[in-house]
């Protein structure tokens, strides 16, 4: 099993040299802010989370998204996605690795990590966000290596998985909903206080991860000469086009409440988002930007016979994906805390070596990603020969 | 009795039965909430009903003393010099447990569109409110921090601190500070290179916030702030300290003789931090013109 993470081409080598030469970089930036603390980076006192717990957010969603191949396969029995399946709950492992490396990173004292299950407290969102995470975790890659063992041997996989498959389903919601309730529970932050923070958090997780598994798949067939077939493009398709629907839709809801209710906290955070507050808009064109983004790629979505040609599915997808990280990793977190309780703009931009380490923490899951990758590969080549 | 009513009386009785059952598990989950779920539906009270009837710590604040900005900074300075605080020299990570912010801020919620300019600016002396109900104990993953049972002060364990921030989150009051960088290089010594008290000094890393002088408190004493606002001469009772829950006390005489404000009320937390406001605005604005001058 091992030996299949070792066999690959020159392609498969330069691809995980890449990756290791962006964690090294991510490393280095590492050890300046272990010596120095999180001053190196752009948060405050008034905006005390920035992009380390908004990518732990958005990425959380792209690990929840698996679901969207594993229900239809499993409880359904929906043919066309038995090969995208188990590319679905790898990409959900690599997530889920990439989220928990966000949280500790952005820790203030990460060798005390521990206190989390020595003194653990369940009163509070973040002990249950870190046990549902964990769980998930373990969850798919049991699910995950049973089906490939099982691929690699040409049997079924065994019995006993079956529950845990059907475990995974709602897990994967719970981890989105458990995320959003870190945030929707805040009676000091009204941006995030809204009961449909959670299924807005889900709409936009089934948008993004699949619209990222489609890329994926394509590109693995391109260069890995793995097709999942036309079908199952065709079928993720049209979840992320629902799902990105369902999710501007929620936006849009939002939107609805804070201006018509006219309540001036809640009207602050669209104000300084949108127009920007106090002469100070740092985050206007990327919303700009990502909403305009966001509606495009739904429109073009929509019309089955553009969403059809792979052609347009792929910018359309990555339309979809650039939108909602803009909307998820870029503004979410950082605008719940504009203004501040003291009605002050404090704005905030991560520094070089804050983007460093988040590179270099997407290139930890990006290596994860590429070696379970090219195990699928190699094992299916096996297969495909015996 | 009508098969209707019976049905209703019947849901009833297995709602209370549900809820009996639901309190403790809310209570687990949402310290507070089982009570609230108790009184909704008449099931019995859980001990933590018992809660309110302990002592609770509570400063009062008189705001138009507090408008001079020798009491002010009097108070500010003591507190600094206590539990060692560093001055960061980067205001956007700068650590501060008592402090001045526009009174038009602070009560955003309270006030209208017509109060005066001067009013808005005139600066009121802010600290953690050690609320009865605090959002930041709830979010904190590993207990960090905590509500001190004999007498509700909000305590902060910077030992067993992550540092993940949650609190800074929660807190609508703005009153926590995190250590972005290493304080102790920025802790003021005396001539002779120590330092100013021996309240331990912070790591890098860790939330920490206002204490009510818990350590002082527990030997008999008064905060430093209300001790050091008594010593400036017309600062007399600018800050008043004492058991809320003690009708006999200081704190609960002033506020059953005067109107007092706390900050963002509708929230729920109950804040034990209360403004005394003066009756007539142009108190406020002297406050302005006091610190013009000075």
């Amino acid at each position: 099993m091992i030996q299949n993470f070792f066999r690959g081409g020159r392609r498969y080598w330069t691809l995980m040299a890449l990756w290791v030469v962006l964690i090294v970089i991510g490393l280095f930036a590492y050890d300046r802010q272990w010596h120095l603390g999180l001053s190196v980076t752009g948060m405050s006192r008034d905006v005390s989370w920035g992009l380390y717990i908004a990518q732990f957010t958005f990425m959380v969603g792209v690990a929840a998204s698996a679901v969207m191949v594993v229900l239809p396969f499993y409880l359904h029995d929906y043919k066309a996605f038995a090969k995208t399946v188990i590319l679905g709950e790898f990409l959900a492992v690599s997530s889920v690795i990439v989220c928990m490396t966000f949280v500790f990173v952005d820790m203030g004292q990460p060798r005390r990590v521990m206190n989390v299950l020595l003194h653990p407290q369940f009163h509070s969102v973040m002990f249950w966000d870190f046990m549902s995470l964990f769980g998930y975790l373990l969850l798919n890659i049991v699910i995950g290596s049973m089906a490939i063992e099982a691929e690699r041997k040409g049997t079924p996989p065994p019995h006993w998985v079956h529950p845990l498959i059907y475990l995974s389903i709602p897990w994967a919601v719970s981890i989105h909903t458990v995320t959003g309730f870190l945030y929707a529970g805040l009676a000091s932050r009204p941006f995030w206080m809204s009961a449909i923070l959670a299924p807005r958090f889900l709409a936009s997780a089934f948008a993004a991860g699949p619209s990222l598994l489609i890329v994926l798949a394509l590109g693995v067939r391109r260069w890995g000469g793995f097709d999942v077939g036309r079908q199952a493009i065709r079928t993720l398709g049209t979840i992320v086009t629902y799902a990105m629907a369902v999710n501007v839709f929620f936006v849009l809801l939002e939107v609805f409440t804070a201006l018509y209710s006219g309540i001036p906290h809640d009207r602050q955070t669209l104000t300084y988002l949108y127009v920007g507050m106090d002469g100070r808009a740092a985050l206007t064109p990327w919303m700009w930007a990502g909403d305009i983004l966001a509606v495009v790629s739904l429109v073009g979505l929509l019309v089955p016979r553009i969403r059809h040609q792979e052609r347009w599915l792929v910018p359309l997808c990555a339309g979809v994906f650039a939108s909602l990280w803009i909307d998820k990793g870029l503004a979410l977190v950082v605008a719940g805390f504009i203004p501040s309780p003291l009605e002050v703009v404090t704005q905030y931009a991560p520094t070089a070596t804050e983007i460093a380490i988040s590179v270099g923490v997407y290139a930890v899951g990006a290596l994860v990603l590429t070696m379970l990758y090219k195990l699928v590969l190699n094992v299916r080549e096996k297969t495909q020969l015996a | 009795m009508d098969e209707t009513r019976r049905g209703f009386l019947k849901t009833l009785g297995l709602g209370a039965l549900g809820a009996g059952a639901a309190i403790p598990i809310l209570e687990v989950l949402r310290p507070g909430s089982g009570e609230a779920l108790a009184q909704v539906t008449g099931a019995a009270a859980t001990k933590s009903g018992a809660r309110a009837t302990g002592r609770q710590l509570a400063m009062v604040v008189d705001v138009e003393k507090c408008l001079r900005d020798d009491v002010r900074k009097a108070c500010v300075e003591a507190c600094d010099r206590t539990h060692n605080i560093p001055s960061i020299p980067d205001p956007k990570q700068i650590i501060e447990w008592t402090w001045s912010d526009p009174f038009g801020d602070v009560f955003a919620d309270q006030i209208n569109e017509h109060t005066a300019e001067t009013a808005r600016q005139a600066p009121v002396l802010l600290m953690c409110n050690h609320c009865t109900d605090p959002p930041c104990i709830r979010v904190c993953p590993t207990g960090a921090t905590w509500k001190r049972a004999k007498d509700g002060i909000v305590m902060m364990d910077m030992h067993r601190c992550i540092g993940c921030r949650y609190c800074m989150a929660a807190c609508p009051f703005g009153a926590r500070s995190f250590n972005w960088r290493d304080p102790r290089p920025y802790v003021q010594h005396d001539a002779n290179g120590k330092l100013l008290s021996d309240f331990p000094t912070r790591t890098k890393g860790v939330v920490e916030k206002c204490d009510f002088c818990a350590e002082r408190v527990d030997v008999g004493s008064q905060p430093a702030c209300v001790e050091a606002a008594n010593q400036v001469p017309g600062g007399e009772g600018a800050l008043v300290f004492g058991d809320i829950n003690d009708p006999d006390s200081d704190v609960s005489r002033i506020l059953g003789e005067r109107m007092a404000m706390v900050r963002r009320v509708s929230l729920g937390t109950g804040p034990n931090v209360y403004y005394l406001v003066p009756d007539a605005l142009p108190a406020l604005a002297a406050g302005v013109e006091v610190e013009g001058e000075a």
